[in-house]
């Protein structure tokens, strides 16, 4: 097996035992949320990383998909096991509904990420509005810990839980660096008229590939809900979450199949270090703030970019 | 003969300026012909017309027999009509072997396949030497050979070739002329927007002179040289006379 | 339905809110026109100019309206340099990477302000907040009616700027064509710094016209950049009468809105305004294509 893959294997190890090796829940908690926080940064990186659609708004698929799994658990009685499907459902449904509008009317680059930020508004404020979401709130599930609800006494399945998302995602961003797809995305990513003078059906594509990011977001609703077991419109629809995903696949390095996870591992890591020093709000992503800028300025291959040209490779895998 | 390409009436205007004025065009399956004409005459518009990049205002441009008026770009591409673009548009961040893959992958869905495909092609536009290399650190030569590559990586019937040899000095002149005219030996079509006349007379079969969007001219590269009114649209009116009357061979 | 008086107060008051607005988008819409960026991070410059404001008003007991010069120097300056050493430094004149970079900075802004300020609202209490004029069937706080004239007003004087003085037709040069600006000699990164920090001191005056009305969070960016942004998207990007316009539009919309639909729900006319605009005509009333 090849170097990489025995690291690969190597790495999985460890990420199965962990959790046994940790003192405390906290630290298990820790190292659960790197792990959410890394798949909800993939799903971002698909549109954003590979694709080149740089979204401000993916949180509205996060939050479509916490609560339609909540409401369905809440108000209807539904296992949250199946509201999760649903929720992935829905995730999908709405990267379809805003890829289709956004693209066809051939919004790009700042554009597309003013109208993301913009759906994610509007839905914010009807969560805040309307009866089912009880509005502003919230959602709150009853705590049972028994895993037929999506619930667990001891967080370590939820430390199991986001490893394997953490897994899927791996996977299907490895699977766009090897598919004809993933070179699709490439190509428009790079250059869209290229792309479509080579054939490549850019809108479909791009919808497609939207979809897929927002199932994987709206997966992560469900997770978050049920892990916190409380969803409301800032938590939903937050602008937070969206700067969180973004933040993590760029600084990683966007557009390659590890960056969110490298992203996420250095993110928390920042934010456990300055929650240590001092316990004051906003100085996490202070720095985050300017390591964003650093990267844009210095290392548009993120952290990883980093790796590839000490190796001697080059910049990150593409298509 | 079969005409892989027919244009008819084609009309594209912006605004009151006629970029194309009513460009009637045929190409002969399996051969090379030539799109000429001074700057600005509206060449590369009537490219990006045929292929679909910019709705005609009228006309019609059958391919292979069917009607691909109006269609999108990359479904006339699909069909086999393949344009490059004057100004090189690489796939900057992936490497030449990646970017002659986004065109063998219109043809197939496996991945070793268009990895194959793509290498063949390579090395027939020799590039064999250069997978790996970004495209974004490509020469102007490089480029253009890059274009080329992918668009070839298509299958494609028909290429529609944009000044593929701008910006080349003489040898890699003549270097992706025996590449263009191994492309035809292996079947595909040419179109050429060319401006490089050594290019142009040792290419084509037939020429197709336009100035300010409307066709002047047709024949073999040597009627055309000879022809006043080519020389005029190049050189301006009553150069011909000057130059010793037209007719005369150039 | 409402009663025409009512409206009438409603669009009076969408009125004096959008004349702020205005000058919000004024800037904007020169960043974009002049630059051709889109500046993330105008919601949280507004946001630091209102801290401005208020540090002001708490330390010297400076009027806003008597600090306008001030703040508004002090914003240019800031805008200046914020471009020559971060914006224009770092991005390489690459869209996406402009869009990043603003992103970071609003980022920065915003937690820079939780942190220091804590999360707390602020506000500023003038000897004059409570007097109300009347026009009409409409009560007008006259804190609101002098943002509305000053805010015209420092309109007409930059259009007046941008159209007599020889900095004002360099800048123009650089909109139209930037190439050709550079070969007949105008410093165009100069002109770039120099608009960007006009944007960001047409941002200055607004926090001073805000500030006796309103008040100041650290999430009063995030409130503020969709509103901008709609305006001038609205107006048509690189607009000054789509600016002007837009302004008004959005501020009638967002008070009729709030009026029909209550404080919440009112605020999604914008956002709805602004996908629409995207989507059906992104260049806008009077935009003349991106």
């Amino acid at each position: 097996m090849s170097r990489v893959g025995l690291l690969a294997l190597g790495a999985l190890a460890v990420a199965c035992v962990l959790p046994h090796l940790l003192g405390s829940n906290y630290a298990v908690n820790v190292v659960t949320m790197i792990l959410f926080t890394a798949f909800l940064g993939q799903s971002w990186n698909i549109a954003g990383g590979f694709a080149g659609q740089t979204s401000f708004g993916h949180v509205v698929f996060f939050g479509t998909g916490a609560y339609a799994s909540t409401i369905l658990h809440v108000s209807h009685g539904w296992s949250p096991w199946a509201g999760w499907i649903v929720a992935i459902g829905a995730g999908a449904l709405v990267g379809l509904v805003i890829g289709v509008l956004s693209f066809r009317a051939g919004l790009r680059g700042s554009y597309f990420a003013l109208i993301t930020l913009a759906f994610a508004e509007v839905f914010r404020i009807v969560a805040n509005s309307v009866e089912f979401t009880r509005g502003g709130l919230g959602l709150l599930i009853r705590a049972d810990p028994r895993p037929e609800n999506f619930q667990f006494r001891n967080p370590i399945w939820f430390y199991y839980l986001a490893l394997a998302l953490v897994l899927a995602s791996l996977a299907i961003a490895f699977w766009l660096t090897r598919s004809r797809f993933g070179a699709q995305l490439a190509a428009i990513r790079e250059n869209e008229d290229a792309a479509r003078a080579l054939g490549i059906d850019v809108l479909r594509a791009k919808t497609v590939c939207m979809t897929i990011s927002g199932a994987m977001a709206g997966a992560g609703g469900t997770f978050y809900a049920q892990k916190y077991l409380y969803v409301d419109p800032s938590i939903a629809y937050g602008v937070e979450k969206s700067v969180e995903m973004l933040l993590v696949s760029m600084i990683g390095g966007a557009g390659t199949v590890f960056g969110p996870l490298v992203g996420a591992a250095m993110l928390m890591g920042l934010g456990e270090i300055t929650r240590a020093s001092s316990n004051t709000q906003g100085l996490s992503l202070i720095v985050y703030g300017v390591i964003l800028i650093v990267i844009v300025a210095y290392l548009p291959d993120g952290v990883i970019g980093l790796f590839r040209r000490r190796s001697g490779e080059r910049g990150a895998p593409r298509a | 003969m079969r005409r892989v390409l027919e244009v008819k009436g084609l009309l594209r205007a912006f605004g009151g300026l006629k970029a194309v004025d009513a460009v009637d065009l045929d190409v002969a399956e399996g051969s090379i012909a030539a799109l000429i004409g001074p700057n600005g005459a509206g060449k590369t518009t009537c490219f990006a017309a045929i292929a679909g990049f910019v709705r005609a205002d009228a006309g019609r441009v059958v391919f292979a027999g069917q009607d691909v008026s109006g269609w999108p770009p990359h479904r006339i591409a699909a069909a086999g009509m393949v344009r490059t673009f004057q100004i090189t548009q690489p796939f900057g961040r992936l490497s030449v072997l990646e970017n002659i893959m986004v065109g063998s992958y219109l043809r197939t869905g496996d991945r070793r396949a268009a990895t194959a495909a793509a290498e063949q092609v390579a090395v027939q536009v020799g590039m064999g030497a250069m997978l790996a290399t970004p495209a974004s650190d490509l020469t102007v030569a490089g480029r253009k050979r890059l274009e080329l590559a992918r668009a070839l990586a298509t299958r494609p019937l028909l290429l529609l070739l944009d000044e593929v040899m701008a910006g080349l000095n003489p040898t890699e002149i003549g270097e992706i002329v025996d590449v263009v005219r191994d492309i035809r030996a292996s079947g595909v079509t040419i179109l050429l927007i060319e401006h490089v006349m050594q290019a142009v007379m040792s290419l084509a079969e037939r020429v197709h002179v336009l100035n300010q969007g409307r066709i002047i001219a047709r024949g073999t590269p040597r009627e055309i040289a000879g022809d006043a009114r080519v020389v005029e649209a190049y050189l301006g009116h009553g150069a011909a006379a000057r130059l010793g009357g037209g007719g005369a061979d150039a | 339905m409402l009663s025409f008086d009512i409206l009438l107060a409603g669009v009076i008051n969408g009125l004096a809110a959008g004349a702020i607005y205005v000058l919000v988008a004024v800037g904007l819409t020169l960043i974009y026109g002049v630059l051709h960026i889109i500046n993330f991070a105008h919601g949280s410059l507004l946001m630091l100019a209102m801290y401005g404001v208020y540090f002001l008003f708490r330390s010297a007991k400076l009027d806003p309206y008597m600090a306008l010069p001030i703040v508004m120097a002090g914003s240019f300056v800031f805008g200046y340099l914020l471009y020559r050493l971060v914006i224009g430094r770092f991005s390489h004149g690459k869209d996406e990477n402009i869009l990043l970079i603003t992103l970071g900075l609003s980022i920065i802004i915003d937690n820079a302000a939780l942190f220091l300020f804590t999360g707390d609202t602020q506000t500023i209490d003038v000897p004059y907040a409570g007097e109300i004029v009347a026009i009409g069937a409409a009560f007008l706080p006259v804190a609101k009616l002098i943002a509305f004239v000053a805010a015209l007003a420092l309109c007409a004087a930059l259009g007046l700027f941008m159209q007599r003085s020889d900095l004002g037709r360099a800048i123009r040069a650089v909109a139209k064509e930037r190439q050709g600006a550079r070969l007949v000699g105008i410093d165009v990164e100069n002109v770039f710094a120099v608009s960007y920090g006009i944007g960001i001191a047409c941002l200055g005056a607004a926090a001073c016209l805000l500030m006796p009305s309103f008040y100041v969070s650290p999430s009063s960016g995030h409130a503020f950049v969709l509103i901008a942004f709609t305006t001038v998207v609205l107006g048509g990007m690189g607009s000054f009468l789509g600016a002007l316009v837009g302004g008004f539009v959005i501020g009638i919309t967002e008070s009729l809105g709030g009026l029909l639909l209550g404080e919440q729900l009112g605020q999604i006319g914008i956002s709805l305004i602004f996908i629409l605009i995207l989507l059906v005509r992104p260049t806008g009333l009077f935009g003349g294509g991106r």
